[in-house]
């Protein structure tokens, strides 16, 4: 847990109460996508030197992390004793774009997997090694690594009409409201962005650059790790890590950002 | 894993006032903080940071629980000769670390 966990979620609660009255009063047009060109990546709104962190890879504490996986893809593990690299090579070339159109859909579960579950489903598959915990360090150093390599590239999700149904099911949970402060996602990141919450900003809530660095994790932290922090703060029960709701929103919010970059791995306050 | 990260220009002119970047992994733990069940999660920090030129001392630095995690230093000296820079970090549980990055001056 974070040292400022605590004294943040007091802050937030407060704050999502507050907030809760000023939109009842705002009462913005509710329910509306954002419109194609207007949205924006959480990065448009980073202070300087935040911008300047993931501007630059010497100075971005992602890039520990990334250095971390590139080392992990050549090592060989599990019983199969076969590194990353022994099938895909260089990640450079074989993972170039992956991470741009993940969450893709698994034949095999007949439901959406992310990332992290496609590299986990690589371990137990490829590597007879034991899946890796979400926000583990390897496996947010494998992440990270694989989805550096789409930096730069478009979000394409895949157009696989199997995905439809899972993706309609992540707008569901995205506009449903949720928790005792009764609020859906949609109503701060479609209705009310730009606008404050306590001394935040409210994103559009775009998951371009997972895994990020966030300055108040003071680490490396995954989208479902940002997805169960919001829940927190809506004081609901936050979905278990790899739940299909989480796979499901993390989905609809890639389809939401589709054309938008990968800023993988992104700095946020 | 423990992970020093440095940035130095490879080529400087002789006089030249150049940038040092450094950043290493580490989770900085304050010894403030306390488990759910009371208990106290002992400090963990990074210490003291020192930097030599060809083995001048440069630079040094003491680090203390308020510093974030991953602490990232960076400071400015003049380029005189070609050689080494060491950097030497050090902190609780007898953490320590270096690293060595080459410069040529022209
Ligand atoms: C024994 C060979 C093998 C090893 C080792 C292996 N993979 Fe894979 N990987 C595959 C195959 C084959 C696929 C295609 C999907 C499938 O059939 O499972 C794949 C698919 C993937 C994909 C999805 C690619 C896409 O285009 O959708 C990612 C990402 C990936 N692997 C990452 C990893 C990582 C990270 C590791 C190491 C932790 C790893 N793989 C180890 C064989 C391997
Ligand atoms: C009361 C308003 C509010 C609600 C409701 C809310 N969030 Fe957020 N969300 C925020 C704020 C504020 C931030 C930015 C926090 C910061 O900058 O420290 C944020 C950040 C995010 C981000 C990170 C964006 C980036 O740039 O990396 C994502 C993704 C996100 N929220 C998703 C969700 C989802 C999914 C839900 C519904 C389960 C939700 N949020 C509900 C206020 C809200």
């Amino acid at each position: 847990m974070n040292r400022r966990m605590s004294l943040l979620r007091t802050v937030v609660c407060r704050a999502v109460v507050s907030a809760m009255t000023a939109f009842a009063i705002a009462g913005a047009a509710l329910g509306a996508d954002i419109p194609l060109d207007k949205r924006r990546s959480g990065y448009a709104d980073l202070g300087r030197d935040s911008k300047a962190m993931q501007d630059d890879d010497t100075i971005n504490p992602a890039t520990l992390w990334v250095l971390d996986g590139e080392a992990l893809w050549k090592e060989k593990t599990g019983a199969a004793n076969r590194a990353c690299a022994d099938c895909h090579q260089d990640a450079t070339i074989s993972m170039k774009g992956v991470a741009a159109r993940y969450p893709a859909f698994s034949p095999a579960r007949k439901a959406p997997i992310d990332l992290e579950q496609r590299i986990n489903l690589c371990r137990s598959e490829h590597q007879q090694a034991p899946p890796l915990a979400y926000e583990s360090h390897d496996l947010l150093a494998l992440t990270a690594y694989v989805g550096r390599q789409s930096r730069g590239m478009a979000v394409t999700p895949p157009s696989d009409g199997r995905l439809t149904p899972f993706i309609e099911a992540g707008r569901k949970l995205f506009t449903r409201r949720i928790g005792q402060i009764d609020m859906s996602c949609a109503q701060c990141h479609d209705d009310n962005w730009g606008k404050k919450l306590a001394g935040s900003l409210i994103p559009q809530a775009q998951p371009t650059g997972y895994p990020i660095y966030r300055l108040e994790w003071q680490s490396l932290g995954s989208l479902q790790r940002r997805l169960r922090n919001c829940m927190t703060g809506l004081r609901a029960e936050a979905y278990e890590y790899g739940a299909p709701e989480n796979v499901n929103l993390e989905l609809f919010l890639m389809w939401r950002a589709r054309g938008m970059q990968v800023e993988t791995p992104a700095v946020r306050p | 894993m423990a992970r020093p990260l440095i940035n130095v220009p490879a080529k400087i002119k002789r006089g030249q006032v150049f940038e040092i970047k450094t950043l290493i992994s580490h989770i900085m733990e304050t010894g403030f903080r306390y488990t759910t069940t009371g208990a106290q999660i002992p400090r963990d920090i990074v210490t003291a940071f020192s930097c030599s030129y060809n083995g001048e001392e440069i630079f040094r630095a003491d680090l203390y629980p308020a510093i974030s995690a991953n602490p990232f230093l960076t400071f400015f000296t003049t380029a005189t000769e070609s050689g080494t820079l060491d950097f030497k970090w050090i902190g609780d549980k007898g953490f320590s670390e270096t690293a060595t990055a080459k410069i040529v001056v022209e």
